[in-house]
């Protein structure tokens, strides 16, 4: 059976299986509709929360961002799990113990403040909505690269398949769908991992296979091959090279790390379940699903980058029949060509590759002897390496059918996951905390359908006109969120002296900081030329670069929230007793009764 | 002192303990000491790399494991716990 019609088969199955299951767990309150009821197994919250969690970028960018940057990518390996320690232990247990159902509903309780509320709100909806964009985006490329609809086709799809499961089932639909989602994602991601460990190395558990000898019997380890290969030609070393340097590297990783436990969609899965004991052991399922996935993640890309570079390096380097001859690239080499994703120009006329790092001034001399006139491989895009992986593997087309079904479900289970947060924040937060208190129940879940079709469509508008900010969005989210949602929400916690107006001027001088050092280096909403320090290293603070700074702006937070709060009066008492009941974790069941 | 405010101490303890792990597996291990780490190597990765890439993430897993564990018990201890 050829490729597409295998595709099509899988990809159908899938989404037959999420809109049965969003049949069978409609939600019939609000209570279901926010938070599934409070009824989900620790076990399966912690499921539903690796698939929240890991995006298409998790699924599909993260093991080409490994491959080419090597060590150097380690900061998002730690920083997108090492942030479920810090929701485990300083955020989880207590929000559970809140009982409620919304984030800014915390923080407008806690700080007293219908504005601290408000101002939620617009934190809470500017990182979501970014994020979104995202995820909207993977869905139309998935389609029209493996399915060959256009584009837009796809992402209609994908938006109708959103739909039916968020809008019917809200979140309980949500946490249903999403385990479903993760079985495939997960086994999509392993299955290619464990053959190509196996070919390189001979050992089937990937996390092994990174530090194994090759296959070969030269009795060389994988990693130092791949130090070897990749040097001969030029390029940084895999396993020594840093992103920017060690501060910016630093930074990076507890933005991360605070981002991660600062985003509402992950947060809000964790009222889900009946107990604070629950939403502690429920962390720490979710970070095991994660890890499954994180910890193969250095296998795929060193050994994607190891099979990329013996493709193309064939030999002896600096000899001409080391280089591949263009005619007789493999199939998979062309398939990527059509796409644009692969790119080869044949600069010095002799019909072979060379792929190289032509910015090394040093490697340039020699390959200049060689009659080499710059690198040959023009666009390596690095996200293919996870969807060409099986194909340069030779793997069979059901591998690579089941590829395309996973990273369909990474993308859209985070993208209901969002949806939800953003429509909960509309429907509970704006329109019944702020504007019509006395709404009755029944309309309140009409109202979130409502705003979820209505997050649906706007999503929906915004992948296919991608505003100029959708570039460097996702990781822009991190940074909002780390700056205004996470000290919030661990000093309405950890430290009852914070009040109302400390919170207010912390999320808004720690959101602000942020957004103000992302513009002024990636321009004023992300539309070119508008940035007013220029987009290059020495402009940048101490060598952060923008994508970092939320920890910064965390820091400011937390310093203007506290010193801002010892200049005013303290919180009414009343606020303080709330702050001694959350952390105890007895009477949650009390709780419940909203 | 109440016994919710030595509950309270007992946690913040706890946990003040296993970020300070937390901090050193990744921070101290993964970026800052890195070279110097490397310079062991166990099969064919050096450990800082290690760290870095994989034994931080087991490391994260262990400490919400020893969290959920000491919690619960800290719980029941100071009679805190659910119903």
């Amino acid at each position: 059976m050829d490729l597409q019609t295998l595709t099509y088969i899988v990809v159908g199955i899938t989404f037959a299986l999420y809109i049965g299951i969003a049949f069978w767990a409609r939600a019939g309150t609000t209570g279901e509709f926010y938070a599934a009821g409070r009824g989900i197994h620790p076990v399966a919250n912690g499921m539903a929360t690796a698939a929240d969690w890991m995006s298409a970028a998790s699924f599909i960018s993260m093991a080409g961002l490994i491959a080419f940057n090597g060590y150097g990518a380690s900061v998002f390996l730690m920083g997108w799990t090492g942030g479920y320690v810090l929701l485990a232990l300083l955020l989880a247990p207590y929000l559970r113990k809140f009982g409620k159902f919304t984030v800014p509903e915390f923080i407008g309780d806690r700080y007293y403040s219908q504005t601290a509320r408000i101002v939620a709100v617009i934190c809470l909806i500017l990182a979501s909505i970014t994020y979104v964009i995202g995820q909207m985006k993977g869905i139309g490329v998935a389609f029209s690269r493996f399915l060959e609809t256009d584009y837009d086709t796809g992402l209609y799809i994908g938006m109708g398949i959103v739909f039916i499961y968020a809008v019917l089932g809200g979140m309980k639909g949500i946490t249903y769908t999403q385990i479903a989602q993760y079985c495939v994602l997960i086994f999509a991601y392993t299955v290619p991992a464990i053959f190509i460990s196996m070919n390189i190395t001979g050992n089937p558990v990937p996390q092994l296979g990174l530090g194994s000898e090759m296959a070969d019997g030269s009795g060389t380890y994988m990693l130092d091959k791949l130090d070897q290969v990749i040097n001969d030609l030029g390029f940084n070393e895999y396993t020594t090279q840093v992103m920017g340097s060690k501060l910016n590297m630093f930074v990076y990783t507890l933005s991360l790390m605070i981002g991660t436990a600062g985003l509402p969609h992950v947060i809000i899965r964790f009222f889900t379940v009946p107990k604070v004991k629950d939403a502690r052991s429920s962390a720490g399922w979710a970070l095991v699903f994660i890890a499954i996935l994180y910890t193969t993640a250095p296998a795929v890309g060193s050994m994607a980058r190891l099979n990329l570079m013996n493709t193309i390096q064939v030999g002896e380097v600096g000899v001409a029949e080391g280089n591949l001859a263009y005619a007789d690239r493999p199939q998979w080499f062309k398939n990527w060509e059509k796409t644009g994703l692969l790119q080869y120009e044949d600069k010095n006329g002799d019909g072979r590759i060379q792929y190289y790092n032509d910015k090394n001034a040093d490697f340039n001399k020699k390959a200049a002897e060689w009659g080499w006139k710059g690198n040959e491989m023009t666009k390596v895009d690095r996200d293919i390496m996870v969807l060409a992986n099986p194909e340069i593997a030779n793997l069979p087309n059901w591998v690579v059918a089941l590829v395309v079904a996973g990273g369909l479900a990474a993308a859209l289970s985070t993208a209901a996951g969002l949806l939800l947060a953003i429509s909960s924040s509309i429907s509970h937060d704006l329109l019944k905390g702020v504007f019509v208190k006395d709404i009755s129940e029944k309309n309140e879940l009409m109202a979130g359908r409502i705003a979820m079709a209505g997050a649906i469509a706007l999503a929906g508008y915004f992948g296919l006109h991608p505003p100029d900010f959708a570039a460097g969005t996702v990781a822009i989210a991190f940074g909002l969120a780390a700056s205004s949602i996470f000290p919030a929400l661990m000093m309405g916690i950890f430290n009852k002296r914070v009040n109302r107006s400390g919170a207010i001027w912390g999320m808004v001088s720690g959101i602000g900081v942020t957004m103000l050092y992302v513009f002024q280096h990636k321009g004023i909403m992300f539309i070119p030329g508008t940035a007013f320090l220029g987009d290059m290293d020495p402009n940048w603070f101490l060598g952060i670069s923008p994508n970092a700074f939320g920890a910064i702006g965390a820091v400011v937070n937390f310093a203007v929230a506290i010193t801002v709060s010892k200049l005013t009066a303290p919180p009414p008492e009343h606020i303080q007793h709330l702050v001694e009941d959350i952390r105890v974790p007895k009477g949650a069941a009390a709780a419940t009764e909203h | 002192m109440s016994k919710a405010e030595l509950y309270w101490k007992a946690n913040v303890r706890l946990v003040s303990i296993l970020l300070t792990v937390w901090f050193v597996v990744s921070y101290l291990f993964g970026i800052i000491l890195v070279e110097q780490m490397n310079t062991i190597k166990i099969g064919g990765v050096g450990l800082g790399f290690w760290f870095a890439q994989q034994g931080s993430i087991y490391t994260f897993l262990v400490l919400i494991y020893i969290y959920a564990k000491r919690m619960n018990a800290l719980d029941v201890e100071y009679d805190v716990h659910e119903d």
